[in-house]
């Protein structure tokens, strides 16, 4: 007779040996380095071109996003329809994204079209026209989307709490109101495409199962083009944190839901808290059987998710807590997570939580290596925050070793409730 | 080598005494596996008093079994994830984890099919974190509700009617222990569900183990679908409401074919001919050329029984909500009377065949979509749904649009903003 009382035995995952397929580099002609990841068995192709083109280097509010979000809309020679149509019709996707300090152009495509579609990509980086029409349906369109998002309390909640952190002045601490769209310009997008595309500072990473000749491809149409020619500027931004610590607003007077954010600033990756507080992280409110999770939502049901996790910057990070919660329910769901916060800092986490946050991790990155747009994702990250495989293999390590005593210091370093920033926007 | 090198996925299927049915797809070049469980349920089998019932449902799938008290634990020490999602026509629970630890996914997913803990702490628990994911996503968002109109509006007796969430927080507030025990008798029995294992695994393997932990689970009794048709609908509708939204909206829906007829097929090509794109026809006339929306859209419900077709706008700041209309209206008149173009037509389809690709990348898609096809009668469409659309031609595209956009079929909501 089956005993479903007993579980199946298991295999620790940490005890897996974990491998991250090496990445392949090569530099085409004008010096623009390419990584690639060869696997995976579909025909297809994933290529992303990041510029240092981030909203870092931009003089003025929302230039860089503009002139990226614009990148599809015309060249000299195409219509932003005759573009679009011309990737549409390969099954091709073409997105781009603009971050902080860098923006990026991705493109997913069926390996057989892809010699039909790279020399339209070469087009928009090198002949993009930004037409006055085109800026002033963006404008139109864009100060509309914002007023609707304007009413959600979770996206006005994100917009305070990076500027408490970091200032308005500082890249990661400002954000987008309407006069912005009114004040750009044509001009100054064409001004910061010629410096940062056109001439701009460029690096290629490649996905997929392949064509062989995906070198000369990429040499043919990128290699002539004059990037990585000029230094980048030198750009400095001072944190100016706010003073005051708790915030209130109401963004609705009928809200049912309030938008809460407790968030400290954070060292980043390169500092070597940083892996280990991942551990801490995980244990605290980083996947669903966090102590946060378990408390809040699945004991107390004040929220559908509450998370943990640390900002995705290069230079400055902030460890941030993040949850919708009940109008009523918001200040008790902050008093438990600061209650949270100070058991980790006194008591030590017992060996099998820790084992089973170990193991979860672990598993995590093993599934999170499955197919080689995942793969070169990872290696990407490496590569713009200026680190290499060694971080891996720290990482994976780190998992394996971490002592609840290192758990308890950690929390008590960073865990401590006055450093925290606290906002609710119902 | 890999059978979909030629764009074919390969798998077995057998089924135990109990009737459980099982696919299983090998691949080896991952060292993960999945275990997907699809069961034949979702919001339109729920009683028109009890709705949400079935999303509620799957929270307490979470809220340990008979045998373990606890699930998600045991599977996040083996280094698995799992989640589990909720529609109309079915509920679909999946877990991820390193393949030397699979027997662990089959010991959880077979304790909660035998029978759930039916503890009143987790009945409690998540009944308010249901009306608090109820909260953000339907209430406290501007245009929030649409969807609650829209079902309303177009569909007057079948369980489409309502959404997945439930039709109001009360019946979510309201579920007791014994409705939750009733459901679970009912629906989750093996004869109702499908379970397939992908990844790194072994077809003898996954024989042996589906035997042991999920054979010895009582049958249960098919559940056999008699839901209220809806009756041709012979005359247009109109809502009008007001509320405090930045933008007035246009919304419009029509009743469209079910998923297994060649009218889907036709129809899901067709909204993609109007809105797949920054090159789609509605796109590019009402957005770019008259400026009189600042974003539009098209698309379906992918519903197992006849769904709906949508376009959806909002208005740029003053155009006139009758104006905006009039221009839909002149697209959908065009597509009636004309063909499109061979080569408009051969680019959604390449979008088509470009999109099956991309998400055939991952084992946990494939497992997905392998459950999927089996619960619309035949897993073998895994591999022949992109001829189905490869076949609609350009005569397909106008008479399917002349079948849809028939005004009396139709349902139309303006959305006023009040300031």
């Amino acid at each position: 007779m089956l005993d479903r009382t007993i579980a199946p035995e298991i295999k620790d995952a940490i005890d897996f040996n974990l491998h991250l397929k090496p990445a392949e580099k090569f530099t085409l002609d004008n010096g623009v380095p390419v990584y690639s990841i060869n696997a995976g068995a579909q025909e297809v192709t994933l290529i992303e071109l990041v510029f240092n083109a981030g909203n870092w280097y931009e003089d003025q509010n929302i230039v860089a996003g503009t002139t990226n979000f614009l990148l599809k809309n015309g060249t000299s020679k195409r219509s932003a329809f005759e573009i679009n149509d011309h990737f549409e019709y390969y099954g091709a996707y073409l997105n781009r994204n603009c971050y902080n300090e860098t923006a990026n152009i991705t493109l997913h495509c069926l390996n057989k079209h892809l010699k039909d579609v790279l020399p339209v990509v070469e087009e928009l980086i090198t002949d993009s026209i930004f037409s006055e029409e085109e800026l002033a349906i963006y404008k139109q369109n864009q100060t509309q989307r914002l007023k609707v998002s304007l009413q959600k309390c979770d996206f006005v909640a994100n917009r305070f709490i990076d500027e408490y952190l970091f200032g308005f002045n500082h890249p990661y601490g400002r954000y987008t109101s309407i006069p912005d769209f009114e004040a750009l310009h044509r001009e100054q997008l064409l001004k910061f495409f010629k410096d940062y595309y056109l001439n701009g500072k460029c690096v290629i990473f490649v996905a997929g199962k392949l064509p062989a000749d995906i070198f000369e491809q990429l040499n043919n149409v990128f290699g002539h083009l004059p990037l990585n020619k000029n230094g980048l500027p030198e750009k400095t931004y001072d944190i100016t944190a706010k003073a005051e610590k708790k915030h209130r607003i109401i963004n609705d007077q009928n809200g049912v839901q309030g938008a809460i954010r407790i968030a400290r600033p954070f060292p980043n990756r390169r500092h070597p808290d940083f892996i280990k507080s991942q551990v801490l992280n995980n244990v605290f409110g980083g996947f669903f059987g966090s102590r946060l999770m378990s408390n809040i939502r699945e004991d107390k049901g004040y929220t559908y998710g509450i998370h943990s996790y640390f900002q995705n910057h290069v230079r400055d990070s902030a460890w941030m807590v993040s949850t919708e919660a009940g109008r009523d329910v918001c200040e008790a769901t902050i008093t438990e997570v600061y209650k949270e916060m100070k058991i980790l800092q006194e008591e030590l986490v017992d060996d099998e939580e820790l084992l089973l946050v170990q193991n979860y991790m672990i598993g995590t990155i093993l599934g999170d290596l499955d197919g080689p747009f995942q793969i070169i994702n990872r290696w990407k990250n490496y590569v713009l925050n200026g680190l290499d495989e060694s971080y891996f293999y720290n990482s994976i390590n780190t998992i394996k070793t971490i002592t609840p005593r290192e758990i308890r210091e950690l929390a008590q370093k960073y865990l401590v409730a006055e450093d925290f920033y606290e906002l609710v926007v119902v | 080598m890999h059978s979909f090198f030629k764009g074919m996925i390969q798998y077995d299927r057998f089924v135990l005494d109990n009737g459980l049915r099982v696919i299983v797809h090998e691949d080896h070049s991952t060292p993960m596996a999945v275990v997907n469980v699809m069961y034949d349920v979702g919001a339109r089998d729920e009683n028109p008093q009890r709705t949400g019932f079935a999303h509620l449902f799957e929270h307490l799938m979470f809220g340990g079994s008979v045998n373990i008290e606890d699930y998600d634990e045991p599977l996040q020490m083996a280094g698995g994830e799992n989640n589990a999602y909720t529609t109309n026509d079915l509920t679909n629970y999946y877990i991820q984890l390193p393949s030397e630890n699979i027997e662990t996914a089959f010991w959880l997913e077979s304790d909660r099919m035998l029978s759930l803990a039916f503890s009143e702490k987790s009945l409690d628990v998540q009944r308010k974190v249901v009306c608090e994911e109820f909260k953000e996503h339907y209430i406290n968002k501007p245009y929030g509700d649409v969807w609650h109109k829209l079902r309303e509006l177009s569909y007057k007796e079948h369980p489409y009617k309502w959404m997945t969430i439930g039709k109001d927080l009360s019946h979510i507030e309201n579920a007791q222990l014994i409705d939750v025990k009733e459901f679970f008798f009912k629906h989750y029995r093996p004869v109702n569900a499908i379970l397939v294992v992908s990844g790194h695994v072994q077809l003898e393997n996954v024989k042996r183990l589906a035997a042991k932990w999920f054979g010895p689970i009582p049958m249960g009794e098919k559940y056999l679908r008699n839901l209220p048709q809806e009756p041709k609908q012979m005359q247009a509708r109109l809502l009008e409401i007001e509320a405090d939204v930045p933008l007035d909206a246009f919304f419009k829906t029509w009743h469209m074919a079910p998923r297994l007829s060649k009218g889907y097929y036709a129809a899901d090509l067709l909204s993609d001919i109007f809105s797949g794109g920054g090159s789609s026809r509605l796109y590019q006339a009402l957005v770019k050329e008259q400026q009189l929306f600042s974003q539009i859209d098209c698309s379906h419900m992918g519903s197992v029984e006849a769904g709906l077709l949508t376009i959806e706008g909002k208005l740029v700041k003053g155009v006139k909500m009758q104006d905006a209309e009039k221009a839909v209206q002149e697209e959908v008149e065009k597509i009636k009377s004309d063909l499109v173009n061979e080569t408009e037509l051969q680019k959604v389809k390449n979008k088509t065949e470009s999109m099956i690709a991309f998400e055939d990348m991952t084992v946990m898609n494939r497992a997905n979509s392998l459950a999927l096809y089996e619960l619309l009668g035949d897993a073998e469409m895994m591999n022949t749904e992109l001829n189905r659309y490869q076949q609609i031609t350009i005569e397909d595209i106008k008479e399917v649009a002349n079948e849809i956009f028939d005004e009396n079929n139709s349902n139309t909501m303006h959305y006023f903003s009040r300031n």
